[in-house]
């Protein structure tokens, strides 16, 4: 079997992207992503020395614009899709523990 | 059925009311609805409020849009604040967008009635509307093969007659491949003619939003409500940079002159049904009067390579606002927050989203950066190097839309790698962010619609619809409907 990424890399990679995979997914990913990863490594017979990367497709500059109020989400509407909200607040789960001094 | 264009015109003469015209799609979806599953979400109600009110403004002699009164769906991945904007992702399944696209404002200015939301791949990825985490749509022509994907509803739903035209967004192909497979034509403009602000984020600077239309008049006619700036998204290009034109207006004047470029080594990868129909297609420009360039991309190939870095990377971050927090799905089961994120995000992602945000994640990780990002923004330098190359040589670029006609249901979705494989002919325009078209050129053995692809410079897509609309005069290929 092809382990270009192994389960491992897997578990660490799924950790960065907050994603909290179950066992079969690890190793179904680790297959399919080698696969994948095997194939772009072609990628790898170009010469690019001296090739600038190219991050966008048409040339873009920045675009300023005067840093005026204007009308904006109400904290209603803002709110509206919240999966949890108390008053004019997101509700998260608490995020340090009861021993933590904070 | 009356394309966009036919039917704005009878209903701004008084001939039709918007009304009955409104009416007659919703009673044509109640009964073929059920057997294709285009829409992800209806609107009657609204729908036949906003039909009446056109049908009054007529009635009152004052001035109407270009879309007066017509029936038209979009993908379900422009927001809209009525109705729920579900990307056909779990996560976004009860999610109420608190302001309207620009394209969704831009159809409302023009008078066009919003009928419904159309299916598609969760987030816009995948070829095959196979992913989408809501429901299945099937091809009109044969209901056992895909609709092709990602805007597999609205090419569905225009292909079955469910709306007059319809808007889908193409990242790597997602408005021209289904349009090939359910024989209708569709339209990505050049990157940043069409404002993004109200799309969501799939991989942003690819990602463009175009029509799908029954005929390349109405494509015109669409691009010329859509198209413009916007100062709501950066990328969009000013008005002096590119202005917008009339596409309508010269679109009967064949291009003089005509030399189409073809590279002959790319169009042997296709099935011998599709060379077949896209050399028949080049021998129908010959005839009037083109010159063919045969012409090589040579790193052509190295697109889905390019695309599948690009777009997973620019993926997994844009993807990284559904967090459980402040919209969309949260997990019952999460106890702390860092498995609000996980937990939330695991439970109501599909496996693809999943496996491009895990890709994307992997190439911009500390180690593999350089290896595989900065690489891909290389090559794909080269890439639209090539293009360059192309268009000084010839006006446009003819290939196929696909490899193949559309494939059986669940016949790829076991092996994404042979998924990815198969947009090899559209992704490269997207990473050049050039504008290209598909128009129905064919039918195969299994009566399956083939797609010719037209590709040309950026900004130039009044020539790219006239060197369309030159072919569609000579052919009858764009008038077939499946039959229900």
């Amino acid at each position: 079997m092809n382990t270009k990424i192994d389960k491992a890399q897997v578990r660490r990679v799924a950790q960065l992207s907050r994603l909290e995979l179950s066992h079969e997914e690890v190793a179904q990913f680790s297959t399919q992503l080698s696969a994948i990863v095997e194939y772009i490594e072609k990628l790898n017979e170009l010469d690019t020395e001296g090739v600038e990367p190219l991050a966008h497709c048409l040339p873009v500059h920045n675009v300023f614009r005067e840093d005026l109020p204007r009308p904006s989400l109400s904290n209603d509407a803002a709110l509206a899709n919240a999966p949890e909200r108390e008053d004019e607040y997101f509700k998260v789960p608490k995020i340090l523990d009861d021993n933590s001094g904070a | 059925m009356d394309t966009v264009k036919q039917l704005r015109e009878k209903i701004a003469a008084g001939a039709v009311k918007s009304v009955d015209a409104v009416s007659a799609i919703f009673d044509r979806i109640e009964k073929i609805e059920p057997k294709v599953g285009a829409y992800l979400s209806l609107h009657k109600e609204q729908a036949m409020k906003r039909a009446e009110q056109v049908d009054a403004k007529i009635a009152a002699g004052e001035s109407v849009g270009v879309l007066a009164g017509v029936p038209v769906a979009i993908k379900d991945n422009m927001c809209t604040t009525f109705g729920t904007t579900t990307c056909a992702s779990k996560i976004l399944e009860n999610f109420h967008a608190p302001y309207n696209a620009h394209v969704v404002e831009r159809l409302q200015a023009a008078d066009a009635v919003i009928v419904g939301k159309c299916n598609l791949d969760e987030f816009a990825m995948g070829s095959s509307t196979e992913n989408s985490g809501l429901k299945q749509t099937l091809n009109p022509w044969n209901i056992e093969h895909v609709p092709g994907g990602s805007s597999g509803g609205s090419a569905a739903a225009v292909a079955a007659g469910l709306c007059s035209g319809a808007l889908g967004s193409d990242t790597g192909g997602s408005i021209r491949q289904p349009a090939s497979f359910c024989g209708v034509v569709g339209l990505k403009p050049t990157y940043g003619r069409v404002s993004r602000y109200g799309l969501v984020a799939y991989g942003s600077s690819l990602d463009q939003i175009g029509p799908l239309t029954q005929d390349v008049t109405d494509a015109a006619l669409m691009l010329n409500v859509i198209a413009g700036h916007d100062e709501r998204d950066s990328t969009s290009i000013s008005e002096t940079d590119a202005p917008v034109q009339d596409y309508l207006a010269d679109l009967e004047s064949p291009v003089e002159g005509l030399k189409i470029a073809t590279v002959p080594q790319l169009n042997a990868g296709a099935d011998a049904e599709v060379q077949k129909a896209t050399q028949a297609a080049l021998e129908v420009y010959k005839s009037l009067g083109a010159e063919i360039v045969e012409i090589e991309m040579p790193h052509f190939d190295y697109a889905i390579s390019v695309y599948y870095v690009i777009a997973t990377a620019e993926a997994s971050s844009n993807l990284a606002r559904y967090d459980g927090v402040h919209y969309g799905y949260r997990s019952p089961d999460a106890n702390d927050y860092v498995e609000v994120y996980s937990k939330s995000r695991n439970e109501a992602f599909g496996t693809e989203v999943k496996r491009r945000i895990m890709l994307g994640t992997y190439a911009l990780s500390s180690g593999y950066y350089d290896a595989y990002y900065l690489k891909a923004l290389k090559v794909r330098n080269l890439i639209r190097q090539d293009f360059t190359k192309a268009f000084e040589q010839a006006d446009c670029l003819m290939l196929p839309v696909s490899p193949t006609t559309a494939f059986k249901i669940g016949e790829k979705t076991d092996d994404p790698l042979q998924m990815y494989l198969a947009d090899i002919y559209t992704i490269a325009v997207n990473l050049a962010g050039v504008p290209g078209i598909s128009i129905p050129c064919g039918f195969d053995e299994r009566n399956l619609p083939i797609g010719l692809q037209i590709i040309s410079e950026p900004f130039s897509e009044d020539k790219l619809l006239r060197i369309a609309r030159m072919y569609e005069k000579e052919t009858d290929w764009h008038t077939k409907r499946p039959s229900f």
